[in-house]
């Protein structure tokens, strides 16, 4: 199987069927996609196609056409706003699910780039923090928004 | 300059050492409890941490490398505890760098995460340590210029002699430094000297996270490296009876299956196809021990409540004198389901089991008796094992138990490979360690508009809640109390989950105060302020929290939040709480939004002494409300004829971003002890909601999860309060 990843293509020897995500993780070494629950609910394993955010955990590698973005091709020097902003508020506690959070919030920002705080809620509630530092990320998104 | 002087080598828990490439190494043993007689290394590559489980390091050019020792759960600790060190040792906290502790080993009593206390235990010892390494530079720049060492001061990791301009960095010091013996003597800061203490300081592996950088367990690699994915029993009481893994073994990928107990594990090359082929395996069951259901655990509860078989905590006076004599009586029962962790980073471990040694690297949040459990299932001394603990997505108390571990280490034993077991979501909530479901009856007797009776019973499964708490509030405040506990025993593994011993205690008993108020005809502030006066004067009150720094946390919380000057259409609920060390007043604000109550806002004040590092320590306090807030709204998890009735996330309810109120938080600024702070906001949070939802609806709350009463968040016509 191919798939173009952070701009270079990679060939793997796994079955049409694997997820993504574990093509990333074990197959790639790319670990900064996380698993957290394997049926698109948590938003721990997000990525992005052609700059759409998608929950790797529940999409086949065989289905893939496009170009995939993860944490780690967010930006070179992790300096890509949503990057900048989750550190200057110090957003993470134990830090599990905060690559999915950024990537939600990076192909969000992408597309509408002056949202409302409502918009920013509805987009992020898809994204599971279970310890709970949704003020903050609501907040670094905000800032994010601002700053770019 | 005021300082504290404080004895030092009477501990006997520090040693130094000069390092082979140059510079000065001090090993330290955080716990002052273990006595290490050895040496530390010479050589950073041999730190081995059976003696000492936390080092400092300087380097020739003045570099600082602390080796954080506890484990990392989220809680800030990797950040918070190397912060003490550098005030001590005085140098700009932006150069040091610090790298988690590998530890394990038998020689320490607590490289422990868990009940919010790695910073209150560390707190004199990593200030001691600090202060140890920057006496012992301060003796190396004085005999090097031949003066008095009291004529000499560290600043910023420089130290200058007070009566010439001769300064010298540490960096040029540390190699004559790691030559000088341990000083008896050292002097601490005193709070308002601090540079470090009570700034902000972003979580040190801030960068990593943002980036994507290998942390977590479940991102650990190694040479040869296999995925076992374990099929458990899918009730609690089944035992395996017969199995066909035919299908999953003719998966390509997969090396191997074996059984073990009542476990079969699936070995692959990676994840995906070890999970995969897991779901292949056709297995049959039959009945060990009972299959429970969550109304048999109900009635079993309930049963307790009504009957006489207690074990009693606390006794004050006579409360069913008092009760007998008093003008009203009330008594009520809250009840709460068992509660799944539900880490973000599902369980996982890897395991090298070998001839020579055992590696084990994961994240654990209680290395040392893992290690030790390793050992004695694997019939190898405690010196063979070697464990190496991770980052960890998330703890909250599912990571002190260590099966998991247990379980990678008997698999990479069978199949002689080096292995890491990795739970599915499904397995995760499946072969959880509980919160136990719990049931409270507290009755309370009112005479002449005072209270003069409280009677707590606790009925939990398996094991209680009360057991180590009998001395909290409102112990001390009423002149007959009784508290009283009794079990059901269950073959659901059931275990500590956050805030333990409290998580929904408070939540009940602050609804149950808020009741009392009203029937005493009491601001539900005044009632609680009352109370306290009462454990003031009471000199036989022989309770641990202090009425004084409770009174205080209250106060501020009145100011803070606007109590009772909230314009119309907010609703207000108000909780106190002591546990932890730590008192906490919670504010919930909520508002009705399209005919139905939301949660807005909760202003959350905390008295925790000395706060080290302030950014960290709101984000714990944000984090533990909303996560109380959560599991009083949302959670609910029980059981079947021993079967799990969910098992990932389409149908167990985590808060979500929508749902989270905005938490405001404050501390209580003192010169006191840190005490924790990881768990106390949490407990109590619950009732903030469920006090202010009585003020919309008139509707109290008795069970949760509240989202179940949804008559709790319609507005009744005419509003209780506000």
């Amino acid at each position: 199987m191919e798939i173009k990843v952070n701009g270079q293509m990679h060939t793997v020897d796994v079955d049409p069927d694997t997820p993504v995500l574990w093509v990333l993780r074990d197959h790639l070494n790319l670990v900064g996609t996380k698993f957290g629950c394997g049926i698109a609910q948590c938003g721990a394993c997000t990525i992005h196609l052609d700059g759409n955010a998608i929950r790797s955990c529940s999409l086949p590698i065989g289905q893939v056409q496009g170009e995939i973005t993860t944490i780690e091709g967010l930006s070179e020097n992790g300096d890509h706003p949503v990057q900048e902003a989750w550190k200057s508020l110090d957003v993470p506690q134990c830090g599990y699910c905060q690559a999915g959070q950024m990537m939600t919030a990076s192909a969000f920002l992408e597309k509408n780039p002056n949202p409302t705080d409502e918009e920013i809620r509805n987009v992020m509630h898809g994204n599971i923090c279970r310890c709970a530092t949704y003020n903050r990320i609501e907040k670094a998104v905000r800032l994010a928004a601002d700053n770019s | 300059m005021k300082t504290i002087s404080t004895n030092v080598s009477r501990r006997g828990f520090m040693k130094r050492s000069a390092l082979a490439g140059g510079g000065l190494l001090i090993g330290f043993n955080l716990f002052e409890a273990c006595k290490p007689t050895a040496e530390p290394p010479i050589d950073l590559a041999s730190l081995d941490y059976s003696e000492f489980n936390a080092f400092i390091e300087i380097a020739e050019n003045g570099a600082v490398t602390i080796y954080s020792p506890n484990p990392e759960i989220g809680q800030g600790v990797k950040t918070s505890m190397p912060m003490i060190i550098a005030e001590e040792l005085e140098v700009p906290w932006d150069m040091v760098l610090v790298k988690q502790g590998v530890l394990d080993n038998v020689n320490y009593t607590r490289q422990v995460a868990g009940g919010s206390q790695s910073i209150r235990h560390g707190w004199d010892a990593l200030r001691k340590t600090g202060a140890t390494a920057r006496q012992m530079l301060v003796n190396a720049a004085a005999a090097q210029w031949n003066v008095d060492a009291s004529r000499c001061t560290a600043e910023q990791g420089v130290v200058k002699h007070l009566d010439s301009d001769q300064e010298l960095g540490y960096g040029a010091l540390v190699n004559a430094a790691a030559k000088l013996e341990i000083p008896e003597e050292v002097s601490l800061k005193s709070p308002a000297e601090y540079k470090i203490i009570g700034k902000d300081a972003i979580n040190v592996d801030l960068d990593h996270i943002v980036t994507g950088k290998p942390l977590f367990g479940l991102d650990y690699k190694a040479e040869g490296m296999r995925i076992a994915s374990v099929k458990r029993p899918p009730a609690f009481g089944l035992k395996l009876k017969s199995f066909d893994a035919k299908q999953a073994e003719g998966v390509q990928g997969v090396e191997e299956v074996l059984q073990f107990g009542d476990k079969i594990a699936v070995i692959a090359k990676d994840t995906y196809t070890a999970m995969k082929a897991k779901n292949m395996i056709k297995a049959e069951y039959e009945e060990g021990t009972p299959l429970e259901s969550s109304s048999d655990h109900s009635a079993e509860l309930d049963k307790i409540l009504n009957g006489k078989k207690f074990e009693v905590k606390r006794e004050d006076g006579n409360v069913e004198k008092a009760f007998a004599e008093a003008d009203q009586v009330i008594e009520r029962t809250y009840s709460s389901p068992f509660l799944p962790h539900n880490c973000m980073e599902p369980m996982n471990f890897y395991a090298d089991v070998t001839e020579d040694k055992v590696h084990l690297v994961g994240p654990i949040q209680t290395p040392a008796w893992t290690a030790n459990r390793v050992a004695t299932l694997l019939k190898r001394k405690p010196e063979d094992i070697h464990l190496e603990m991770t980052r960890m997505g998330g703890g909250f108390g599912r990571r002190l138990y260590g099966d998991f571990a247990l379980e990678a280490a008997e698999v990479s034993s069978l199949a002689k490979k080096p292995v890491k077991v990795v739970f599915s979501r499904e397995d995760d909530m499946e072969d959880g360690i509980y919160r136990m479901a719990i049931k409270y009856r507290i009755k309370a007797g009112i005479k002449d508009g005072k209270l003069t009776a409280y009677h707590l019973k606790e009925a939990a499964v398996n094991s209680n809640m009360y057991d180590l708490i009998p001395n909290f509030f409102p112990a001390g405040a009423i002149e007959n109390y009784k508290v009283e506990t009794g079990n059901y025993q269950s073959n659901i593994t059931t275990g500590a989950w956050r805030a333990p011993y409290t998580n929904f205690l408070a939540s009940a008993e602050q609804s149950f105060f808020d009741e009392l108020a009203e029937a005493m005809g009491q601001d539900p502030i005044e009632m609680r302020m009352q109370l306290l006066d009462k454990v003031k004067n009471n000199e036989a009150a022989n309770v641990e929290y202090s009425a004084e720094r409770m009174q205080k946390v209250i106060e501020m919380a009145v100011e803070k939040s606007g109590w009772g000057k909230k314009e119309k259409g907010i609703y207000q609920g108000f909780v106190n709480y002591y546990c932890h060390n730590t008192h906490v007043a919670e504010v919930a604000d909520v508002e009705v939004v399209n005919g139905r109550a939301e949660l807005k806002k909760i202003t959350c004040v905390v008295d925790c002494g000395i706060v080290i590092n302030p950014t960290g320590a709101k984000n714990q306090v944000e984090g533990g409300v909303i996560d109380g807030i959560g599991h009083s709204m949302y959670g609910d998890f029980g059981f079947d004829k021993g079967a799990p009735l969910a098992n990932n996330f389409d149908r167990y309810r985590l808060i979500r971003m929508r749902e989270a109120p905005k938490v405001e938080v404050h501390f209580i600024e003192n010169e006191l002890s840190p005490t924790g702070l990881g768990e106390p906001a949490l407990p109590p949070a619950g009732g903030a909601l469920a006090n202010a939802l009585y003020a919309v609806s008139g509707k109290r709350l008795y069970s949760q999860p509240f989202v179940d009463h949804p008559e709790a968040f319609i507005p009744q016509s005419k509003p209780v309060i506000g």
